[in-house]
């Protein structure tokens, strides 16, 4: 419930001050929210797998941005940036979707 | 890393340890709890929501530094693309404006010169009423001594002197004037019987006509020589309403120039 409001919060936030992304984390900033959001799709399921830990969501959560961030910053030193932002937004889509299915077939038994 | 490290169970919901349904642990785990790591847990979130919002306004409100290499040189090509042709476009009007503005001028240019043409011919010819500087002469012949080719003389005195137009009394002299002695004593000019005085008026510049009437054994002279006294008046607005009127010619045809000159 509180990471939901926190969430929710942040949003309101992020909508009311419209802070501008500096120059530097422009590039990074999307994949860091789509490593972000497969941390908590993968949290929920966890969840309702009956093996959520709080510590190893936080160090998920976070090695998640971290390394899709870092990813990125290499893509763009090698000259594949662009390719290589879509092959990490590729793969975190498969994966929420995995974590997704689980999801709702827990939920649902769909 | 999510929690399942492995997300290639993708065949049945594992059952739950405890037999709890789905939405009971969802529940139960959605409950606040002052833990460290829910503290933690709801930080990353609210963190989580500030950066999605933070890129949608900054996705809605794209700009040209949030693009990538690839998207500015593609955007570049088109500006440039876009640029020559709008240059191309600019090159074809201004041509267009300058052919229209020429054409104005032109036609303008023609009208004035051909008002101007108008205007020197009707001087010349003697067809409108002119007025500028210019010299009166007023000679009085009590002894009927004046005759037509001094008055002759007089008219090219006066032409050398550089007269644009000239009157004797309302007899308005062009080209085809001619003088002659009366026989009773009288002058006509273009058949006109001159009254006495004889009064002529001449346009021209003033001061260089009334000195050309003063040169020695000149007109003047002339004049004084035969009795009679001439007096010279200058002003500098003169104006003579005398006119000719033109007669079609009847003999004299005009030979066609093959390319009519527009000076």
């Amino acid at each position: 419930m509180i990471p939901i409001l926190g969430l929710v919060v942040g949003i309101a936030i992020g909508i009311f001050l419209q802070p501008d992304v500096p120059l530097g984390l422009q590039p990074y900033l999307p994949i860091a929210v789509i490593a972000a959001l497969d941390a908590v799709f993968g949290a929920v399921r966890a969840v309702l797998d009956g093996i959520f830990n709080d510590k190893v969501f936080v160090i998920s959560f976070l090695s998640n941005v971290v390394v899709a961030a870092f990813i990125v910053f290499l893509g763009d030193k090698l000259g594949v940036g662009s390719q290589l932002s879509t092959g990490v937004v590729v793969v975190l889509g498969v994966r929420i979707f995995s974590n997704v299915a689980s999801i709702r077939r827990h939920l649902f038994h769909a | 890393m999510p929690e399942p490290t492995d997300p290639e169970d993708l065949g049945a919901a594992p059952p739950a340890p405890d037999g709890e349904s789905g939405w009971h642990r969802l529940a139960r785990m959605a409950r606040p709890r002052a833990t460290k790591a829910n503290f933690f847990a709801a930080v990353l979130a609210l963190s989580l929501g500030f950066a999605i919002a933070t890129q949608v306004h900054q996705t809605g409100s794209s700009n040209l530094d949030t693009l990538r290499e690839d998207d500015l040189v593609r955007l570049l090509d088109q500006v440039q693309q876009d640029n020559s042709r709008l240059g191309d476009e600019i090159q074809t009007l201004q041509a267009q404006r300058g052919q229209l503005e020429s054409g104005v001028a032109g036609s303008a240019a023609a009208r004035a010169a051909a008002a101007q043409r108008l205007d020197s011919l009707g001087i010349l010819a003697g067809t409108v009423k002119v007025h500028g500087p210019g010299i009166t002469i007023t000679i009085r012949d009590p002894k009927a001594g004046v005759t037509a080719p001094l008055l002759l003389d007089a008219l090219e005195e006066l032409r050398d002197a550089g007269a644009e137009a000239v009157a004797y009394d309302d007899v308005r002299v062009v080209a085809s004037t001619y003088f002659t002695d009366d026989d009773n004593g009288g002058i006509s000019v273009d058949g006109t019987l001159l009254s006495l005085p004889y009064t002529i008026a001449a346009i021209g510049d003033a001061a260089t006509l009334a000195s050309a009437m003063d040169i020695p054994g000149g007109v003047s002279d002339s004049v004084r020589r035969v009795g009679a006294t001439i007096d010279v008046t200058s002003s500098p607005n003169l104006t003579i309403n005398a006119l000719h009127s033109i007669r079609v010619p009847r003999y004299a045809h005009p030979v066609p120039q093959p390319t009519p000159s527009a000076s």
